[in-house]
């Protein structure tokens, strides 16, 4: 990888750096290596193509090609066309046979190449693969992972249909899991979990976070789905967080450190089943609450989570809670009118100290 | 085709359980014990029946809204079908399904899906399964004329044929989507010659005619199992009763349903049987009485059966 890519991504502007030791997940000695959110998800279907001759890989473009943003590119030469499925643009028909072969007991891995186009798609993903274990009284199962694309900006400039963070579209839906990993750590161990589970998972990749490195053990390893993730334990505020905001949280907490503030980053990293009591127990230990999610306000994943400290934590809570999301706007395409759509480390800053001065 | 008696007898007999089911069903539904909506499959049972007496207990059909008919036509228990649409804990999905997804998986169901269209994907990746694994299965959704217009169904067609799978797509022409005749929502009058905007045969068969279903099916069965891809098999026939039972019916003129219930595949068969003298008049009565008996059954084990619990609501609730 180019050296830019491995010591650092720059937010572009003024933005201050993010770099890798933001997050560490592995313990010093274990054995290791660093690569890339991409590379981690490449190296979890392997692993589990290798492991399981049920999983198979299909969506448009993921053949040769590697798909969008090169996620799968080499599996095909590793396991051939049969199972590393290039298929006709059909996003419904995708989703759907991938829905059928799951119920003979195939473990597909659909790829879906931009969330924004799951909307061709809701009839088999929300109304027919969500409902069919239920509805069947338990007769089948339905064990697929649909991986999308998700998110924007950062001068990406992919404007309206390109750019959205979707997953509460999914996450209303009963008989939905929906991850969004936020490391290549997590993204490994979170989408062999999503592989080997019984029910549809719903896993949503940044975009941005392609290129972001870090250290991945050796040994096989499964996270849970439906566990926030504690990325940084603190005691004056907490931050929930999710996908590509968690970095966000996580470098406003390393300058609040500066400032004073001891700041607890939750990585929420499934929104759904929603670990509503590892948000609680860091509410009411802090009594403060900043939330924070790229997709849009109205409706969107923060009003769940600030439902869920209110639940949990009311009686501990020493200001309201903020949430910092993305503008109830559609995505522009200009740089000059996009960065003000995306919730940015200086908007958490912001928020923290407000919470802090109530 | 020659079918021997057995098979014979078989699919009279699947046929006259398909037209006591969906009276029994009627009626429930009309009495207030059955809930929700009963879509009945009356005229066109001869269709579900030739179809899937073509098929192994090991292929798979999906199934739609009005698939009452396509369950028992595949083997499926009556009791446990009536207990469904009574919303019993006995029924097959435990009574969360009900009258539109009743689905016998241990007959060979990839589900009951009530959206029109949306089964035939669910065919199309089972068959890509058995396709992967080497294994010499078919799939066959079941859809209304109506379905041909979805996206599904094209995109359904098209994977299926690009990937050269083993699949008969049955598409049943009962000339209604509700209330919508097919003459208002396609401009071809026969609707197989769809298949050749994806490179497969298409064939329309006189869905009144078990035999011919039969026949057809079983050549497009076969041609799947042998490796040689989907069929696009359109049969021909009529809805008899409403869209759902009790509906108003508007849209179409008793003359219109009188004429095609002279049709009526039942009474057809039967004639065919007698005057070919592969059943007499005593073999057919004592299906008739077997099947008016079973029925009978499935309705006391349907009432007599118990609820599910509240407690067990959110059973099978993952996420």
């Amino acid at each position: 990888m180019a050296a830019t890519e491995r010591d650092a991504v720059s937010l572009g502007g003024a933005a201050p750096v993010m770099s890798p030791d933001l997050i560490m997940q592995v313990a010093p000695g274990t054995p290791a290596r660093e690569m890339s959110y991409q590379e981690a998800i490449r190296e979890a279907l392997r692993e589990e193509m290798t492991r399981d001759a049920s999983v198979f890989v299909m969506g448009e473009d993921v053949g040769k090609h590697g798909g969008a943003f090169g996620v799968t590119r080499t599996l095909f030469d590793q396991f051939g066309g049969a199972r590393v499925r290039n298929t006709p643009i059909s996003e419904n028909t995708i989703v759907g046979a991938a829905t059928g072969a799951a119920l003979v007991g195939m473990r597909p891995v659909i790829e879906i190449m931009f969330v924004d186009f799951s909307g061709l798609a809701m009839d088999q993903i929300c109304t027919q693969a969500a409902k069919l274990r239920f509805m069947t009284g338990g007769q089948c199962q339905v064990p697929w992972v649909l991986r999308m694309p998700q998110g924007g900006g950062a001068g990406k400039s992919t404007a309206a249909q390109h750019s959205q963070s979707l997953e509460t579209w999914f996450a209303h839906i009963p008989g939905l899991k929906v991850v969004l990993p936020s490391t290549p750590y997590d993204a490994k161990g979170l989408l062999k979990a999503a592989i080997r589970d019984n029910n549809p998972v719903i896993f949503l990749e940044h975009k941005f976070l392609y290129s972001f490195r870090g250290l991945v053990p050796d040994q096989d390893y499964v996270l849970p789905i439906g566990k926030c993730d504690v990325k940084r334990v603190g005691t004056d505020v907490t931050i929930v967080a999710s996908g590509y905001m968690v970095w966000h949280a996580m470098l406003a907490a390393q300058m609040l450190e500066r400032e004073g503030v001891s700041v607890e980053v939750i990585d929420v990293r499934a929104i759904s089943p929603l670990d509503r009591e590892t948000i609680g127990a860091s509410a009411r230990k802090t009594g403060r609450v900043v939330l924070v999610a790229e997709a849009v306000r109205d409706y969107g994943p923060t009003g769940e989570w600030a439902m869920a400290v209110t639940e949990q934590a009311f009686d501990y809570l020493r200001a309201p809670v903020v949430r910092v999301t993305g503008r109830n706007s559609p995505v522009p395409f200009a740089n000059s009118i996009e960065d003000g759509v995306w919730p940015r480390t200086d908007d958490v800053l912001q928020a923290v100290r407000q919470v802090m001065a109530y | 085709m020659n079918p021997d008696k057995s098979t014979l007898l078989e699919m009279y007999r699947r046929m006259v359980r398909i037209r006591e089911f969906e009276l029994a069903s009627m009626d429930l539904f009309k009495r207030g014990q059955v809930k929700g909506a009963v879509h009945p499959y009356i005229g066109q049972e001869a269709s579900g029946v030739g179809v899937c007496m073509a098929l192994r207990r090991d292929d798979l059909i999906a199934g739609t809204h009005r698939s009452h008919g396509h369950n028992i036509a595949k083997g499926a228990d009556t009791a446990r079908m009536m207990a469904e649409i009574l919303g019993k804990v006995t029924g097959y999905c435990k009574g969360r399904g009900g009258s539109m997804h009743i689905a016998a998986f241990d007959t060979g169901s990839l589900g009951a899906l009530a959206v029109v269209g949306s089964g035939i994907p669910l065919a199309v990746g089972a068959a890509l399964a058995f396709q992967m694994r080497g294994e010499d299965r078919v799939a066959v959704p079941f859809t209304g004329e109506a379905g041909s217009n979805t996206g599904n169904w094209h995109e359904g067609l098209n994977m299926a044929a690009v990937w050269n799978l083993p699949v008969v797509f049955v598409l049943e022409n009962n000339h209604y989507g509700v209330s919508t005749n097919i003459k208002d929502a396609v401009k071809v009058d026969d609707l197989s010659v769809r298949a050749q905007a994806y490179g497969i045969p298409g064939e329309r068969v006189d869905g009144f005619d078990v035999l011919d279903v039969y026949d057809a099916a079983t050549r497009a069965v076969e041609r799947a199992r042998r490796g040689e891809g989907p069929t696009l098999l359109v049969t021909e026939a009529y809805r008899f009763e409403g869209h759902y039972a009790g509906e108003p019916e508007v849209y179409r003129n008793r003359q219109e349903v009188d004429q095609y219930r002279q049709f009526d595949p039942i009474p057809r068969f039967r004639e065919y049987l007698l005057k070919e003298n592969k059943a007499t008049d005593a073999e057919l009565d004592a299906i008739d009485t077997e099947i008016k008996q079973e029925i009978a059954r499935a309705i006391e084990f349907a009432r007599s059966s118990p609820e599910p619990e509240p407690a067990t609501a959110m059973d099978y609730v993952y996420a």
